[in-house]
């Protein structure tokens, strides 16, 4: 199947997952278009992170289909590669490879995975992490980073891959109050420029503010969805409503 | 208010408090015996030596032959003993660490292969090495390999302190192997995710991001085991490999086994060994530090 920018660039059809006896999504279903920006959000533990995984084929689902750009990620002979040629993904403990520079992680998979030219790879690295606000900061090591600064230098370690969905799971969950707004800024700023975006997020300021789209997990369904102006103010679900009363 | 032993605030209740129990600290340590090597004053061994000689001296006053006589032999035979014998053990112990690391590496990687068979084949091998007891590994090793090898007309001699090598080289082999699964084992899953997600490939990911990072955390129970090989080489001189060991008995025969000749004969090998491995326990401990804190 070849995909064509008139279709989401993301379908996700019955997804089933479970990890042992545990089924963690039951049967979710949701459509991403290109460019959009959408938000999951949820209690712990309702399957939003298993979600976004699965996505780029780091958990496997059992039943259901997964489709990026026309990719099945569910097929068995996935070409596992090049579907995360296309699927950037940050994580909530930034996982960047402490034995390397901030400049040399985000160098790294261009160099070795595309077999770029290394000059060029540079030039764009250090055009990257411009973009992220951290000039000056190419040659410092991970321990050396703040939270908010590791962050983002995962966030243009991912985009380095030229990718068209970037995946974001709770990136900010792990970081001080005032270094989660340097770390959505950015993220803002890749939404406003096109970028195609799911977030798992309890940033619901920030959910409302981006998104284009709100999907709310509970227990492994998609209980209710929206765009944020309707999700936020008249939510129907009783789970909804009293999730969102909990934290708003 | 009472103070309680271990705990550094002032006790704020009398009553005892029953702290989590600390596995680790109660666990089995595999670099137990660096550890307590590099926890000896450099005199140890002097002052053992010097307290043991008191021993012959008393026992041995009637016999003609005398304390005195026994370290003049010894002073003679001190450079035959130091090139010949122990340099020998150090040539031994070069080579078997070399062997061992490199088969050890293969094996442990074996160890994390995701071929079912390959992973099963290099875990029996690293146990079975493992947990045999050297001296029986290296009379396996000595009957069973030939004394030469024929090929293409050539005859290769097979020495018996190449057997020695070989012999000792498999136990240290599946330990280095263990080393390398669990190095790999201790970097977090989370970096696997990160570079896959990144589309690097299994081998990519394996030797770009995950061994070097567990390299360092490798160097010091590599070295433990070093320091153990070495130890270990006087085992050769049951195979009859000329070693200090086996150079020690042979000067002592030739000093007319005068008993009191064992003292300062055997406690020289063990000053050798001690000098030997002193520095390589210091600087194995230091290392382990330094990695600890940095991880």
């Amino acid at each position: 199947m070849t995909w064509t920018p008139d279709q989401p660039i993301i379908s996700v059809k019955g997804v089933h997952k479970s990890f042992g006896d545990l089924e963690v999504l039951k049967g979710v279903s949701f459509d991403v278009m290109k460019g959009e920006v959408v938000c999951i959000i949820g209690p712990s533990g309702s399957g939003k992170s298993t979600l976004i995984r699965c996505i780029n084929g780091l958990n496997d689902i059992q039943a259901g289909s997964i489709s990026v750009e026309g990719i099945e990620v569910h097929d068995p002979a996935l070409d596992k590669l090049a579907l995360r040629k296309k699927v950037g993904m940050v994580f909530q403990q930034y996982n960047l490879f402490p034995h390397k520079t901030a400049l040399e992680n985000v160098m790294m998979a261009p160099l070795l995975v595309l077999k770029r030219d290394k000059a060029e790879v540079e030039g764009t690295a250090r055009a990257l992490l411009k973009k992220v606000r951290l000039e000056g900061k190419e040659d410092a090591y991970p321990g050396e980073l703040s939270g908010g600064q590791q962050q983002r230098t995962a966030i243009a370690r991912s985009l380095a891959m030229n990718p068209d969905v970037m995946l974001f799971d709770e990136v900010t969950a792990a970081l001080d109050p005032e270094t989660v707004k340097e770390v959505l800024v950015t993220i803002k700023d890749l939404a406003a420029e096109g970028m195609t975006c799911i977030l798992v997020t309890h940033e619901m300021g920030f959910a409302r503010e981006v998104a284009d789209h709100i999907y709310f997990t509970d227990r492994g369904v998609i209980v209710e969805h929206g765009p944020p102006d309707t999700f936020f103010t008249s939510a129907t679900d009783p789970r909804t409503r009293e999730f969102l009363s909990q934290i708003l | 208010m009472k103070h309680i032993p271990g705990v550094t605030r002032a006790a704020r209740t009398d009553l005892p408090v029953l702290k989590p129990f600390d596995v680790a600290a109660h666990s089995p340590d595999a670099m137990m015996m660096t550890r307590w090597v590099a926890g000896l004053p450099w005199w140890t061994p002097a002052a053992i030596l010097c307290a043991a000689l008191l021993w012959p001296m008393v026992a041995y006053a009637q016999s003609s032959y005398t304390t005195a006589a026994a370290f003049e032999a010894l002073w003679r035979w001190m450079p035959f003993l130091v090139t010949e014998g122990f340099l020998f053990n150090v040539l031994i112990s070069i080579f078997a660490m070399l062997i061992g690391t490199l088969m050890g590496a293969a094996l442990g990687l074996g160890q994390i292969s995701l071929n079912k068979w390959v992973r099963r084949f290099a875990w029996f091998v690293t146990q079975l090495f493992r947990n045999s007891p050297w001296l029986v590994i290296l009379f396996i090793v000595l009957l069973a390999l030939p004394f030469e090898v024929r090929i293409f007309g050539t005859i290769l001699t097979f020495p018996d302190w190449w057997k020695a090598v070989i012999g000792l080289s498999l136990p240290v082999m599946a330990n280095i192997s263990e080393i390398v699964r669990g190095a790999v084992a201790s970097v977090p899953t989370a970096q696997w995710e990160a570079s896959e997600s990144l589309a690097f490939s299994r081998q990519q990911t394996l030797w770009r991001i995950i061994l070097p990072q567990c390299f360092k955390r490798m160097i010091p129970p590599w070295m433990n085991w070093y320091a153990i090989l070495t130890m270990a080489t006087p085992l050769c001189s049951l195979l009859g490999v000329q070693e200090l060991i086996t150079l020690s008995r042979q000067a002592m025969e030739s000093e007319n086994n005068h008993p009191e000749l064992l003292m300062p004969f055997y406690g020289f090998a063990l000053l050798m060994f001690f000098a030997y491995c002193y520095p390589i326990a210091r600087a194995t401990i230091a290392l382990e530090r330094k990695y600890t804190v940095k991880l």
